[in-house]
């Protein structure tokens, strides 16, 4: 049994230690308790739970999902329980499991990114706070925080000034050059960044001539989205000195070892939980068997060690 | 919660139309706890495309251990699951989602249409078991007689008598299962319970609205988790917003959904 085996799988983002660098993606892992049934929650890195906003959001009407090659799109619309119903409903039970707990935050103006930081500051059982930069500033004519970097920073800055934890921002990959807002958001003061979120796509039934989603255009995301996540990982580590998250299409072991070996210090599981609701858990067991039979010292080891031609 | 995610054997693989199939599968997890109007998300191949696991009913379950599923080829991920062979394992994560209620006092009323019979097999089946009184009166439709005549049998088999209805007239009733129910003497302490394609389902809820009689439906989305974590599996409801099909569902209240009533 790989959890009698014993290895180094610990990694650090910013203050923070995590038991091992595998994490679960924000929107793909309900608030944990959905996955109590599959996983054992504890032997994870750290989850992440669906975005918050200040207020609850209803979402996007139906249709909301559709499977594309390899891949699914969605435009659920930020769903969620607003930031009050979290605290007293969702955390209750976070707070009893033994396992880092992100809080994804989003909203529409940098002071709802603010207000929601200053809301979940002093908070028990949050490890870290992750800022979805995907968002559409209202404000601004509905231009995403994450496109422009002079944006980017600010609400990264805004965020920090009102936290006491690490603070990862979670970039878009819908910008023409990620390293830039990268480094924006470093000099902001970010403690480490998480790539990638969601490829914008889109997909169209051509028997009724109608879009596949009632939004039209979606968030792409699954094993299609895997090759362009790690191009981005593998930019973003080489720009950056903080740590650096790879998301996209990760479902495997093996998968993790690829996103480290391009410059990743942690990971997040995203849409394969919904295919494998243990493909987190299965990929710490992979990592351990790993570290082990490579007669590591340690699974920080494999991060950057790309070995290039 | 009792869900389990299985590696099932497929014990049985029958072929019942040209397109329509049924799989029983060897679970005791699964099929000791399954209630009537659950579902299971089965994955219907190792690769990486169809990506997603897909939905189906749970048809009926026998003795304590095997569990069956009835479905429909449409697509990649049904024309895979019919090439299945016995012997070989499915991937299964259930039971999932609220089941039927039912009240034996009742008289109760079962309407399905095509696929979604799958469901009330399970749920007549444990009516007579619970409710000796009286069997539910049990109104089925599909396209014709090749599709529906199959279906029919296992609710003949154990005793249930059923009133057919086809789009073409090829069996029963020519017309529509709401066609069957108004000529039925149905009591207003009656309940309903529904599974079908959304028109159907829409004309019976209208049906039962008017004559103020109790309905249950079971609505089908597309499902990406089936578990309530990826949200996409919403249906409208006539408060405003939105209910999760596969964790507040399958089965609603057929009032506290919003129709389009064209
Ligand atoms: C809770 C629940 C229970 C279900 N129970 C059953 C069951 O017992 N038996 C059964 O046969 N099916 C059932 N379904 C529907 C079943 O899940 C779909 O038929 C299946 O996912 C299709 O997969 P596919 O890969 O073959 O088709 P896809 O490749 O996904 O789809 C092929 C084409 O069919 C369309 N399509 C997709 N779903 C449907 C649908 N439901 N009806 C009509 N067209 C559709 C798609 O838009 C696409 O154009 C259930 C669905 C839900 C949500
Ligand atoms: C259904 C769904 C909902 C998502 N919701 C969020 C969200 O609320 N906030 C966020 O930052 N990312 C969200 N994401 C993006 C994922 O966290 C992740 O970045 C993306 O899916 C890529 O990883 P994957 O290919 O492993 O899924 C969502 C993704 C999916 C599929
Ligand atoms: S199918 Fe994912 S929440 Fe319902």
């Amino acid at each position: 049994m790989a959890s009698s085996l014993k290895a180094d799988l610990r990694v650090s983002i910013g203050s923070l230690k995590l038991k091992n660098p595998v994490m679960t993606a924000s929107g793909t892992f309900g608030y944990a308790k959905e996955f109590e049934p599959y996983v054992n929650l504890h032997r994870l890195g750290a989850v992440v739970v669906k975005g918050i906003s200040l207020e609850p959001r209803a979402g996007n009407p139906p249709p909301r999902i559709v499977e594309t090659s390899c891949g699914m799109l969605n435009a659920i619309g930020l769903e969620n329980v607003g930031v009050e119903r979290f605290v007293k409903e969702k955390m209750v039970f976070l707070q009893d499991v033994n396992v880092p707990v992100f809080v994804n935050i989003l909203g529409d103006s940098i002071d709802e990114y603010r207000v929601i930081a200053k809301r979940l500051k002093d908070v028990p059982g949050i490890a870290g706070i992750e800022v979805n930069i995907s968002c559409p500033n209202v404000k601004k004519g509905g231009v995403a925080f994450g496109t422009i970097p002079e944006m980017a920073a600010l609400v990264t800055a805004a965020v920090k000034e009102e936290s006491s934890v690490p603070v990862v921002v979670k970039l878009s990959p819908n910008v023409s050059d990620i390293t830039v807002i990268a480094r924006a958001v470093e000099d902001a003061g970010a403690d480490a960044v998480s790539l990638i979120n969601t490829l914008i796509g889109m997909a169209i039934d051509h028997k009724s001539r109608r879009p596949c989603i009632a939004n039209v255009i979606g968030g792409l995301s699954g094993p299609a989205i895997k090759p362009v996540a790690l191009r981005m990982v593998y930019q973003v580590a080489q720009a950056v000195s903080i740590p650096v998250i790879g998301i996209g299409g990760i479902e495997t072991y093996e998968d993790v070892l690829e996103f480290m070996l391009a410059g990743a210090t942690a990971v997040q599981i995203g849409t394969a939980n919904f295919i494998n609701p243990r493909a987190s858990e299965e990929a710490v067991e992979g990592l351990t068997r790993y570290v082990v039979d490579e007669k590591l010292s340690s699974i920080r080891d494999v991060i950057g060690g790309l070995i290039l031609p | 919660m009792s869900q389990f995610q299985e590696k099932t054997e497929i014990t049985r693989i029958e072929r019942l139309t040209p397109d329509v199939f049924r799989i029983t599968l060897e679970s005791s997890e699964i099929a000791s706890r399954a209630r009537p109007g659950q579902f299971v998300m089965v994955r219907t191949g190792d690769g990486k495309d169809p990506l997603l696991r897909r939905p189906f009913s749970i048809s009926q379950t026998s003795s304590g251990k095997y569990f069956q599923i009835l479905f429909k080829v449409i697509g990649r991920g049904t024309s895979m699951l019919a090439h299945c062979r016995e012997g070989e394992y499915l991937s299964i994560l259930g039971p999932l989602g609220s089941g039927f209620t039912f009240d034996c006092k009742a008289d109760n009323c079962l309407v399905g249409g095509g696929m979604g019979i799958a469901p009330l097999l399970f749920l007549g089946k444990s009516m007579l078991r619970n409710c000796t009184l009286k069997p539910p009166t049990i109104v089925l439709g599909a396209r014709n007689k090749e599709e529906l005549a199959p279906l029919i049998k296992d609710f003949k088999e154990l005793g249930l008598s059923v009133y057919p209805a086809t789009d073409d007239g090829s069996l029963g009733t020519h017309g529509l299962v709401t066609d069957i129910l108004k000529g039925l003497d149905l009591a207003p302490t009656c309940k309903m319970s529904v599974c079908g394609p959304t028109p159907m389902m829409t004309a019976v809820h209208l049906f039962c609205k008017k004559k103020e009689i109790s309905c249950q439906v079971s609505m089908e989305t597309a499902m990406a988790c089936g578990m309530g974590a990826c949200l996409g599996c919403i249906v409208p409801l006539a408060k405003g917003g939105y209910a999760h099909a596969c964790s507040d569902g399958p089965v609603f209240d057929a009032k506290e959904l919003l129709w389009q009533v064209r």
